[in-house]
């Protein structure tokens, strides 16, 4: 029976209920469907209104985010509308969820959408589709984005970061080891040419980078002319004491796209070799900066900023491997993607998860750091991975450990905080990463040994002896809110 | 001042012992090793002169740490590095660069600006030694 032929439902109670039965009805449930190469596969954690199965629950899905509205329409048939159905093809219990446990049932919706539902080279069009309504959904408590598989066809449309790690460290002539960063503190309210004496201190200590934060742009404390000219006086003045290329990441974020190009623009006429942009400015400014800065010899910094209102709860929102997928389509060359042991969000196994996202070529699953689909990469650039937020030197080990050589570890307060001053910091910070890596490399345990290394080695340097002294007691030890949830099954061998 | 290019230039030079063991890591891993030299460190110098070919399918240690010792003899005096690389696809490229040799003395950069329009600089980065023509730039 088709039900576009009952008239509507006019009873509230009545008409939600049979507004989702219609979903399955309609064919976004598919259990036979077999995803093509050429499919976007997405996974979405949802958890249905009570009284609404899950098949059900996930059919809506599909078709809220590709052709369905509420009602059968008949202009449907104007169209091969098959096609553009998304299809729902498996659904399957999160673990740790629903009857037995304290939490209410949730499911992981598989999902697959034709590449024609997509325009090409558009990160804009794909979150509008994939994204678009489905989280407002009534019938759904909640629903979240986990992973999502792109089709290699439709990865070939994007250009991918401007740079990439390996032009990165070929520009910046700096291999075989972690880039060392600092955000500039405080924040708010330095003078321009106070704000470049931080760079410069930072800097000609022994960091590689330093930043601006998120939330610097141009506010009347600071214009951001006089930013960027005292921080390329800087930038300059300590590549000369060194002998090193150094750069500080101008963070061109404005209220419009033509502000942002017009700071741009003035920093590359300053000669630096490095821009950011806070995420905030939204996809289309995202793709458009990277063109620029493919245009322009220059590396794209990317700041999360904002983030964590839609990737930290498990229920609700985007993942956030999902937006690194996005962004390394966009192309960024830089991306905070967490620090796993520094004082925000992340479960070690899990922000690995993201770096893997980042920086392999191929994405093979790996459930436990939450990677459900492979991915092939088809050589798009990789983005280096940024651990930045509440880490210190003491902690060198296990961030090496962790990350391992293409990151940039930023040590903000870590570095600015230190009691003998900026260069003390910085030189602290560099002669804990080198030894750590040396350590490595002539094939210590630095996981068990790493702190007696860090020791010996302050024997020789003072700042590093006062850097572990004064951070000594500092680690963030709290649960993480956002883990992979799976069960271990044992694939057969043959 | 001390040149802080590559991977270690902020611990004490390494002996030769330390040396060979980070050869031996770039040789576990599959890598190529370089030998380079230069009486012209600028930042920007990304060129420095090879020391015969890179040093492909090696497996003793010992022959990479004759050859730095060689470049030593023919070029006392001068900045000498060591490099690995990954012809991994997707890297090819250096993964590993660090210096074995430096001048007795590194007299460093200074930095020129020229004035141009409003309160714009450009900036030109000049080292010292590089006044004087190659070869008898650190006698």
């Amino acid at each position: 029976m088709n039900k576009a032929f009952e008239g509507r439902i006019t009873d509230q109670k009545e008409r939600y209920k049979g507004g989702v039965l219609k979903y399955k009805q309609m064919g976004y449930w598919r259990p036979d469907y077999e995803p093509k190469d050429t499919d976007f596969i997405c996974l979405f954690r949802i958890t249905p209104q009570e009284g609404v199965d899950k098949e059900e629950a996930a059919a809506a899905v599909a078709g809220e985010s590709s052709t369905a509205t509420w009602t059968v329409v008949w202009t449907d048939l104007l169209t091969a509308h098959e096609d553009y159905q998304a299809k729902a093809y498996r659904v399957d219990p999160v673990p740790g969820t629903g009857p037995g446990t304290d939490k209410e049932a949730q499911y992981f919706a598989y999902i697959a959408y034709d590449i024609c539902l997509f325009e090409e080279g558009s990160i804009a069009n794909v979150t509008a589709s994939l994204i678009g309504n489905v989280f407002s959904f009534k019938p759904l408590k909640a629903g979240r984005l986990e992973d999502i598989r792109v089709p290699v066809a439709y990865l070939k449309t994007f250009k991918g970061p401007p740079t990439g790690i390996i032009v990165e460290r070929e520009r910046l002539d700096k291999f075989g080891r972690p880039l060392l960063g600092a955000t500039m503190k405080p924040k708010l309210g330095l003078s321009g040419k106070n704000y470049g004496r931080v760079v410069y201190e930072g800097l000609t200590g022994g960091l590689d980078f330093t930043k601006d934060d998120e939330n610097i742009n141009s506010q009347p404390f600071m214009h951001w002319r006089d930013r960027f000219l005292f921080c390329m006086e800087a930038v300059n003045r300590s590549q000369a004491n060194t002998g090193e290329i150094k750069g500080h990441y101008l963070n061109v974020t404005a209220g419009t796209m033509e502000e942002m190009y017009e700071r741009a623009e003035f920093a590359r006429d300053l000669g630096s070799n490095i821009l950011m942009v806070d995420l905030i400015i939204g996809w289309t400014a995202i793709q458009s900066m990277s063109n620029w800065c493919r245009k322009n010899d220059m590396i794209l910094h990317m700041h999360r900023a904002g983030h964590g209102t839609y990737t930290r709860q498990k229920n609700h929102g985007i993942s956030f491997r999902v937006i690194a997928k996005w962004l390394r389509m966009a192309g960024v060359d830089h991306l905070h993607a967490g620090t796993a042991v520094g004082k925000l969000e992340g479960d070690p196994m899990t922000v690995q998860g993201f770096y893997n996202v980042c920086r392999e070529t191929y994405n093979k699953q790996d459930l436990s750091r939450g990677i459900f689909f492979d991915q092939d990469w088809i050589d798009i650039k990789k983005v280096m991975p940024v651990a930045s937020g509440g880490i210190h030197v003491g902690q060198m080990h296990q961030l090496v450990d962790l990350f391992g050589d293409d990151v940039v570890l930023q040590f903000g307060g870590g570095t600015i905080g230190h009691p003998a001053g900026i260069q003390a910091g910085a030189i602290a910070n560099r002669v804990g990463l080198e030894v750590i890596i040396k350590a490595r490399n002539e094939g210590k345990d630095i996981v068990n040994e790493g702190p007696d290394i860090l020791r010996n080695a302050a024997k020789n340097c003072k700042p590093l002896e006062q850097a572990l002294e004064t951070w000594k007691d500092v680690s963030f030890n709290y649960t993480s809110t956002d883990t992979p949830d799976f069960v271990n099954t044992p694939t057969t061998s043959n | 001042m001390r040149i802080t290019q590559g991977q270690f230039s902020f611990l004490p030079d390494l002996t030769d012992d330390e040396i060979r063991l980070q050869v031996d890591y770039a040789i576990s891993k599959g890598w190529a090793l370089a030998v380079e030299w230069t009486d012209d460190p600028h930042p920007r110098n990304v060129y420095w002169n090879m020391w015969g070919l890179p040093m492909f399918d090696i497996k003793d240690g010992a022959a990479v740490v004759y050859e730095i010792n060689q470049c030593r003899k023919t070029n006392p005096n001068t900045y000498i590095k060591v490099n690995a690389f990954d012809n991994t696809r997707g890297v090819e490229s250096a993964v590993m660069s660090y210096i074995v040799q430096r001048p007795n003395d590194e007299p460093g950069f200074g930095l020129t600006r020229t004035e141009t329009t409003g309160r714009n600089i450009r900036y030109t980065t000049n080292s010292y030694s590089n006044q004087k023509q190659p070869g008898k730039r650190y006698l």
